[in-house]
């Protein structure tokens, strides 16, 4: 007895050995396919948000197929994406992760959508010294753990407002004497951006004169913008996600609040543009990537025409969320980088992705040494008093002040 | 924090008027949501974890309702018999259940409940804050320094006219009678001849309607979300605790008291720390109960 269940045992070791092995070699690059994998978030809170990545991702993999592929030792190969649904759950995310990479045999990774998705599965890619490019998560701190192989597209989050800062010095005759007025909720994003805010501050010796933050149950902020009405600072600069943004334009408006400059995150997600269309007349609103943008490369033409192909792709967009676009940037560095590499091996990938240089529809991509991209900005939209969006380019682009009649 | 006192008191006295005001405004809404759940906490001694949800609930009916053009009055006058019924309906499923239980039963009975709203507003109307945008006029005085939205002061009638029914209904009706004699004796009062199960379940019932009254005004003044319940279930805990049980003028002053207290607390250390204010009341509260109970404490041998 003892003696078959170990024949067994080491029967069924070999078979699943063998299948682990072919498997690998199957999912890596199997025939003329080349397979990435990634966990992404198609049900639970980021559910939204995680389909308009994957489209992202899909719409990358059609365009470079179509055009012929990924060219590596002079052969062509396509590209293939395997995905699992991480339920917007950071732990199974991780697992998935750990799934693809050992049972698929996957080699190469998107990221998955938000920071918090992208800081569990990070390490699960490092360990396995698989090379991880992501668009969804900004950030700052997933580029200070000293990950090898994460790189991100997308600008991280101190940035998100730091150019507002920029825009008030300008406009201002000496840039010591201008008056910010900061409320930041305690969530580790807000904290990145205020962050960046606050060294941009310092670097202008400009006078911070109410720093208050927001709790998360975030449904009132009145004594914040009392204290802004009674000091009057030169602007007003808001992040605390959509509940941040939705409550800050109804609580301004209700308080008749009437500062020169006001900048705020998720004006978008939130929608104050169509909620509260007299009050958001001039809010500065963050943004990664718009499809006005003066760039392009030979795969997918201008951002215009990258905006023009997705939409005849996904017909349901009648505004095509920045989250695509830079899902399909990471899916193009992966080309360019096979292509700089000649090879599959993963350490000679994870080198070459980490020399990219290139412009794409998306903005130009440059990996730092922490891995995020250093070469894009974060642009900055100002809404008018029709409600749209419009480029900001520099400060004179921008009205200013804010003219708000209450 | 030293620049907000000097701002309060030296710089510009005038905002105190601005945060006097937005503190009635805050106490008002707590106070009706706190004296439900008095009632239901004094009368069954049932302490009602879900008590913030149904406020979020009824501010999402209010928002419902809203979208469908129907005039504000009339949102009341529907939403509060809409969320008595669900009141109704939940003290016959559950809470009868749960009045014979010890304490820990009724808090994890409505804990659950708790997320269980919370989780099916979440399904219904998405996580987007939502908000009643009323497009009333903004009164301002002191060179704009103090602004006050018409929608508060509409707010502050509606609920002092709440208040008023209620006080003359638990006094003057029947009904009212029969709650007030149960909560003294539920004994005595059967023997008297009143259906106990009945004043409990129009008790919850009438808790949940005056919770979905504060929720229509709460969605007209700030903005709901399906998670934001949880900031009204504490405020209301720390009201009724300060107060007592059964003592609507006494909740109402302690509504407002801890309106005040929040706004202050906000001016002076920061938004952040308003949340933590009605908290550190309920502390407070304890502390001097502890003491002031001691000398009637003995032991039992």
């Amino acid at each position: 007895m003892k003696h078959f269940s170990l024949k067994a045992t080491i029967a069924s070791a070999a078979v699943v050995v063998s299948m682990g092995v072919t498997g690998a070699a199957m999912a890596r690059v199997d025939g003329d396919t080349i397979t990435l994998g990634s966990s992404i978030s198609l049900t639970g809170k980021y559910a939204t948000n995680g389909l308009h990545t994957q489209r992202g991702y899909d719409y990358a993999v059609k365009v470079i197929n179509e055009a012929g592929g990924v060219k590596v030792s002079g052969k062509s190969y396509k590209l293939a994406v395997k995905y699992y649904d991480d339920e917007s759950t950071p732990a199974r995310g991780a697992q998935l992760a750990e799934r693809l990479i050992q049972q698929d045999g996957v080699e190469y990774m998107l990221g998955p959508y938000s920071s918090g998705m992208t800081k569990a599965i990070a390490p699960v890619s490092e360990k396995f010294g698989v090379p991880m490019v992501e668009a969804e998560g900004a950030s700052r701190s997933l580029f200070t753990q000293g990950y090898k192989y994460l790189f991100a597209v997308l600008s991280t989050s101190e940035q998100y407002l730091a150019t507002a800062i920029d825009f008030a010095a300008e406009k201002s005759p000496d840039p010591k004497s201008v008056k910010i007025a900061l409320a930041f909720e305690g969530d580790p994003f807000s904290m990145d951006v205020r962050a960046g805010v606050m060294d941009k501050i310092n670097e202008y010796g400009m006078k911070v004169i109410i720093d208050d933050q927001l709790p998360a149950d975030l449904s009132d902020m009145s004594t914040t913008l009392t204290k802004v009405k009674a000091l009057k600072p030169d602007a007003l600069i808001i992040s605390g996600h959509s509940k941040g943004a939705a409550t800050a334009a109804r609580q301004i408006d209700e308080m008749k609040v009437n500062v020169p400059m006001i900048a705020m995150t998720h004006c978008e997600a939130a929608k104050v543009q169509e909620k509260f269309p007299k009050t958001s007349n001039g809010f500065l609103c963050p943004t990664q990537w718009v499809e006005t943008l003066s760039k392009s490369d030979p795969m997918f033409g201008s951002a215009a025409e990258w905006n023009a192909g997705f939409k005849e792709d996904y017909p349901s967009y009648t505004s095509v969320p920045y989250q695509s676009a830079q899902a399909s940037a990471a899916v193009y560095v992966f080309k360019k980088a096979f292509e700089a590499a000649n090879s599959f091996d993963k350490d000679k990938l994870r080198d070459a992705i980490s020399a990219v240089e290139m412009e794409t529809f998306y903005g130009d991509i440059k990996f730092s040494a922490q891995g995020n991209n250093i070469a894009k900005p974060m642009f900055m939209r100002q809404i008018d008093a029709s409600g749209t969006y419009n480029l900001v380019e520099k400060a004179d682009d921008m009205a200013y002040p804010r003219k708000v009649a209450y | 924090m030293w620049d907000n006192l000097q701002l309060l008191f030296v710089w510009a006295p005038i905002i105190n008027v601005q945060i006097i005001l937005d503190g009635i405004f805050v106490g008002a809404v707590f106070a009706l949501s706190a004296y439900g759940l008095a009632l239901v906490w004094g009368v069954m001694n049932i302490k009602n974890l879900a008590q913030g949800d149904f406020v979020i609930m009824g501010g999402y009916l209010a928002f419902a309702l809203h979208q469908l053009q129907v005039p504000l009055v009339l949102i009341l006058l529907i939403v509060m018999p809409l969320m008595f019924i669900f009141g109704w309906i939940i003290y016959i499923v559950m809470i009868r259940r749960i009045l014979d239980q010890d304490m820990f039963v009724s808090l994890l009975a409505t804990f659950g409940l708790s997320l269980l709203l919370q989780q099916v507003i979440n399904l219904i109307f998405g996580p987007e804050v939502q908000t009643i945008d009323m497009e009333m006029p903004v009164y301002d005085a002191f060179d704009n320094m103090v602004t006050v939205p018409s929608s508060k002061i509409i707010t502050l009638v509606l609920a002092a006219l709440i208040a008023v029914a209620v006080v003359v209904f638990m006094k003057r009706s029947r009904a009212g009678q029969a709650i007030r004699a149960t909560a003294q004796d539920p004994r005595a009062a059967r023997v008297l001849g009143i259906d106990i199960d009945r004043v409990y379940a129009f008790t919850f019932a009438f808790n949940a309607a005056l919770c979905g009254a504060a929720g229509v005004l709460v969605s007209i003044i700030w903005v709901i979300q399906p998670f934001y319940g949880i900031t009204y279930s504490v405020r209301s805990f720390a009201i009724v605790t300060a107060a007592g049980l059964g003592n609507l003028p006494a909740v109402i002053g302690a509504g407002f008291g801890i309106g005040l207290f929040e706004k202050y607390t906000g001016t002076i250390l920061g938004t952040a720390y308003e949340v933590a204010a009605p908290v550190t009341i309920l502390l407070l509260v304890l502390i001097y109960r502890q003491f002031q109970m001691r000398r009637n404490r003995q032991v039992v041998r």
